[in-house]
């Protein structure tokens, strides 16, 4: 399936079938990361339940310095 | 002790984490600055290349209250999309609402600061908004509910310390909420300056980041506040016109 991942368009191969999934395809299920499908913000008790579909606009965001 | 909403700290100093040479330094300007509360702003990550390094990876979250910001809103609405992002990571229930109105100054726009804050508060944030140091803004975001109110001294990164204290010392003096003095700081005397004026607490970032050295200019900042507080707290003595002696006028065996 296609779906846009902070704003770049991606083919997900086969078995990305979740939230969770996805993180752990990036390499990144153990940094501090906040996950938002469609304008829905998940907390990551919501990755595993939440099944991405074709079009999804996902963003992943995290924490960077600032004042 | 600064209480913010149901927390409670030892230090006044609320430090930034934008922008130091390396995370090396930032560590030990942390460390010695004693800051117990650390800003973030909140972006995109580049999943592209997860390995990059990332400050907050380095350090140990226990110890430290988050504070992200919404630094990037123009809308209420962004800021409050923004303060919902942070919160769900799970580490944080504080958020600096900031919320830009002008790319020049970076100064921020106050009817949607007023509005961000009410949302939040609403939904339970511990909110501290970031305003000018305008005094009636500064009575209307505390009786919107935020839990503590940060004028700026002066613009963002500008280091031109503190421009307006008679604005500043009115909001002090109307304050049910804590007052942080938040950006333009840019050298320790500004720093002892805010806390003089009877600030509760201090947020700066890139008069340490910046600094030549900034695990000093971490500590310098530390001391400022510690001794701008004390000042406040022992009451200076009035300013007069011409001089008083310090010694006895009598008693003197010349003349």
């Amino acid at each position: 399936m296609n779906v846009i991942v902070n704003g770049e368009s991606v083919q997900l191969q086969d078995g990305i079938e979740n939230v969770k999934d996805l993180l752990e395809h990036y390499d990144i299920q153990d940094k501090v990361v906040v996950v938002e499908v469609n304008g829905n913000i998940l907390t990551s008790a919501q990755h595993q339940s939440t099944r991405l579909s074709d079009k999804d606009r996902i963003e992943i965001v995290h924490f960077v310095g600032g004042g | 002790m600064l209480k913010i909403g149901p927390l409670s700290f030892q230090s006044r100093l609320l430090l930034g984490t934008g922008k130091y040479p390396s995370f090396e330094i930032q560590k030990q300007a942390v460390e010695v600055s004693e800051a117990e509360i650390l800003t973030f702003a909140v972006r995109r990550m580049n999943i592209f290349e997860p390995s990059q390094p990332n400050f907050l990876e380095q350090l140990d979250t226990e110890k430290f209250t988050l504070l992200p910001n919404t630094a990037g809103a123009k809308t209420a609405q962004e800021a409050v999309r923004i303060a919902k992002l942070a919160k769900a990571s799970g580490l944080c229930d504080m958020i600096k609402v900031e919320v830009i109105g002008c790319d020049k100054t970076l100064l921020p726009d106050p009817i949607e600061t007023l509005k961000a804050t009410e949302e939040l508060v609403k939904e339970g944030f511990i909110v501290l908004p970031y305003t000018s140091d305008d005094v009636v803004l500064a009575r209307k975001l505390q009786e919107a509910g935020c839990h503590a109110v940060m004028p700026g001294a002066s613009p963002i990164g500008s280091g031109q310390g503190i421009i307006n204290p008679v604005n500043l010392s009115f909001i002090i003096e109307q304050a049910t909420v804590p007052v942080i003095v938040d950006a333009g700081i840019g050298s320790p005397a500004d720093a002892a300056l805010a806390m003089e004026l009877g600030a509760d607490g201090v947020l700066l970032n890139t008069a340490v980041s910046g600094a030549n050295d900034p695990v000093k200019m971490a500590k310098a900042m530390k001391l400022a506040i510690e001794a701008g507080r004390l000042g406040f707290e022992a009451g200076r003595i009035e300013k007069k016109r011409y001089a008083t002696a310090s010694s006895p006028k009598e008693g003197m065996s010349v003349g």
